[in-house]
């Protein structure tokens, strides 16, 4: 009895070790192969087999320095410069929100949480479209060289703004690390005659390390990942792009023959450090997620 | 405001001022025009158009060279645009006229009962104590007004208009429609394009929703109770492999499988080719309307299984180990216990988070439009294709050619109707969660 009950969970478990196997094989698959392929330097602008017989740095280079019709690198700082402005504006936002509704009592705090978390439901689509006409009609979008900053178009401000301007709604997570902190300290610091904004800064932030770091990294990686937006945004202004966009242009049907190569190359330039910061977080990722909704 | 706050009274005095002139000045020029009789050209011919945003959207005019030129006059849209930006001014402005009233009678009373009154610099302290959480909500709550709320309102406001490519501003007016564009979409008996295409697309929109949230979440749950069952080794590496689909950017994942997937070139005709030696490449993407479907469906299962093994996973290593324990001695199998504890143990944890995911697929633009774009493209439909959910036909109404900004904007509507309903009794159903400890 007791032996066949071992034979049978070791079975059970051989079973479970060929189907993990298999199933991570075929989840890991296409990115194994976008990352061959993009050091592929085969002679066929398309892949004509799964693995590339000789390898090089074709691609990257020719993603660096053919910048005449797809400018990658300009793309590449587009989206590093829209990534920061909108880091700098939505962690600030996010953390004053944060710490309003977790320390401070104030009348009809409840209803601006509950109106908060609603706006934060809905989704953002919609507005993206009205967003997009409004910035038409008031003629933002034909904008070039705001404040006399080469390069710093339109498009880039739009896009700063709108990555930046919901953030105020996404203040769930950071409520909740702020609220694990003892209200101790705050009576503590009021006692000794500290005023709340000093409180916040000198004790609260301090303390938060942690989650400042990650609203730092998501706000980040948003304009990275984002491509619907962009999209709507930026609409034809080839310069104005993000990777993203940019990306999707290097394989329409103008440009796929030349591009698809570089089109892998890019991705992985953009997957990579994106990917890297994902892992280290994905635990606050997972309590975001979960924040307010799931209880386990 | 003679009561000793001299800067203060100022303050409040300057707003009162810049709002009268703000209202004078820049705000009845349009607010004014937001539903007159306006001139339209129609057929070469001048016509009277009631309800109209605006009077007139271009004359000729000769200019100081004695040629005649074409001035644009009145922009529908900047009238509605101005119009419900003053009407938000306008609460505000009322929101502070009650507060500086408010704080006068205040002060009024402190007076009389002989107080000190607070000076100006001890007004401007409090903001940073007291009174703190208005200086660290008023600038979000700006640009959440600006960004999310005003286009919302704006949007809304556009489904109940005439704007669309023929009644482009500037040089043409748009007018008001009423619920029309709303009749459109609903008028299945007419036989109309638009009614059917709205139909059929929304059918298509609810049977994806479901299938993409419900596969995800079973199977996703099948894979990481694997990966978490007794006795398996490695757990952090099969985990990370599914991982690090979630971590890379879903645009290149889907950009990318769209490439795997063509017809001409694509990896897995290549791969398929090198197994059964078949030499016709099989159509995934712009085949037949079930096939593309069904490739939808399957590659969203690829995007979408780690991000349930990764949400889920810390709550199944909760699940009382007893109860399965109890459950196999009384004789129950592996699925036996998934379908008995296992799912009904998730399905009561994780409600909120399956809505949650129900509402981001019917949103889910990502996977259609970087996969297939809507197609295969359908001609007895308006402007959409086979996989177009309704998000992505809103998108291609909007973006494309047909510039049915209007009729977007109903769709719009629809969808967020549904959508904050199912918010709404989540949002609840959160709540009531959260006082209950049942199950156990």
């Amino acid at each position: 009895m007791i032996k066949s009950y071992k034979l049978r969970r070791g079975l059970a478990n051989t079973i479970i070790y060929i189907l993990l196997a298999v199933l991570g094989l075929i989840w890991i698959s296409p990115l194994a192969y976008l990352i061959l392929q993009s050091f592929s330097a085969d002679p066929e602008a398309i892949p004509q087999s799964l693995i590339p017989a000789t390898y090089g740095f074709d691609n990257y280079i020719k993603l660096f320095t053919d910048t005449d019709s797809l400018n990658f690198p300009r793309w590449y700082l587009n989206t590093f410069i829209i990534a920061c402005f909108s880091c700098v504006i939505s962690t600030i936002s996010v953390l004053m929100v944060a710490y309003a509704f977790s320390r401070l009592r104030f009348k009809s705090r409840k209803k601006f949480i509950n109106v908060g978390m609603i706006l934060g439901m809905f989704p953002g689509f919609m507005t993206m479209i009205a967003i997009y006409y409004l910035l038409k009609a008031m003629q933002i979008l034909d904008l070039k060289g705001i404040f006399g900053i080469p390069g710093f178009d339109g498009p880039i401000l739009s896009l700063i703004i709108c990555y930046s301007s919901g953030a105020g709604l996404g203040f769930q997570i950071s409520k909740g690390f702020f609220d694990t902190i003892p209200r101790a300290l705050d009576e503590a610091a009021t006692i000794d005659g500290a005023t709340r904004n000093q409180i916040f800064w000198k004790i609260i932030l301090p303390m938060s390390k942690p989650i400042v770091v990650y609203t730092v990294l998501t706000s980040f990686i948003g304009p990275w990942t984002d491509f619907i937006l962009a999209k709507i945004i930026a609409g034809d202004k080839v310069d104005n792009y993000t990777v993203a966009i940019g990306l999707q242009k290097m394989i329409d049907v103008d440009h796929k023959n030349q591009w698809f190569k570089c089109f892998l190359a890019g991705s992985v330039l953009v997957a990579v450090p994106v990917t890297a910061l994902f892992l280290k977080m994905q635990n606050y990722y997972v309590e975001g997620v979960t924040a307010g909704g799931v209880k386990g | 405001m003679v009561r000793g706050q001299i800067i203060k009274g100022l303050i409040f005095l300057l707003t009162e001022a810049a709002y009268i002139s703000f209202m004078i000045f820049f705000a009845w020029n349009y607010i004014s025009k937001i539903n007159v009789t306006g001139t339209s050209v129609v057929n070469g011919q001048q016509v009277q158009v009631p309800h109209s945003l605006g009077y007139v959207a271009k004359e000729e005019i000769i200019d100081a060279d004695g040629f005649p030129v074409t001035r644009f006059v009145d922009d529908s849209m900047l009238i509605l645009l101005y119009s419900v930006l003053t009407i938000v001014v306008t609460i505000i402005f009322f929101a502070i006229y009650i507060a500086n009233t408010k704080s006068a009678y205040k002060v009024y009373e402190a007076k009389k009962n002989g107080e000190v009154i607070p000076g100006f610099r001890a007004e401007i302290k409090a903001f940073f104590d007291e009174k703190f959480h208005i200086t660290l909500m008023s600038l979000p709550c700006l640009l959440i007004g600006c960004f999310t709320v005003l286009p919302l309102i704006f949007m809304i406001l556009i489904a109940f208009t005439t704007y669309d490519k023929s009644h482009l501003p500037p040089g043409n007016l748009f007018q008001w429609a009423g619920f029309n564009n709303f009749g459109e979409l609903v008028n299945f008996a007419g036989g109309d394009a638009k009614a059917r295409t709205f139909l059929d697309l929304a059918g298509w929109t609810i049977i994806w929703a479901i299938f993409a949230t419900f596969s995800n979440y079973i199977l996703g749950m099948i894979v990481a109770l694997m990966i978490n069952k007794k006795g398996i080794k490695l757990k952090a590496l099969w985990r990370t492999l599914f991982v690090v689909v979630v971590a890379v950017p879903q645009f290149v994942s889907l950009l990318l499988m769209a490439q795997i997937l063509a017809e001409n070139g694509g990896a897995l005709n290549q791969l398929i080719e090198m197994i059964t030696g078949n030499h016709t490449p099989i159509k995934f993407i712009n085949g037949t309307a079930l096939s593309a479907r069904i490739t939808v469906i399957v590659v969203n299962i690829w995007v979408g299984i780690p991000y349930t093994i990764l949400i889920t996973s810390g709550i199944l290593m909760n699940i009382p180990a007893d109860l399965y324990e109890s459950a196999t001695i009384d004789g129950a199998g592996p699925v036996k216990s998934f379908t008995k504890i296992t799912l009904p143990y998730m399905l009561f944890v994780t409600t909120p988070y399956l809505i949650t995911s129900f509402i981001g697929n019917i949103n889910n633009f990502n996977v259609i439009y970087l996969l297939t774009g809507g197609g295969p493209s359908n001609p007895d439909y308006y402007n959409a294709g086979y996989t177009d959910i309704l998000v992505t036909w809103l998108f291609a109404l909007t973006m494309g050619e047909k510039q049915d900004y209007k009729l977007a904007a109903a769709i719009g509507i629809l969808v967020f109707i549904v959508c904050a309903t199912l918010s709404l009794i989540t949002f609840n159903m959160t709540k009531s969660a959260k006082d209950e400890e049942a199950f156990s």
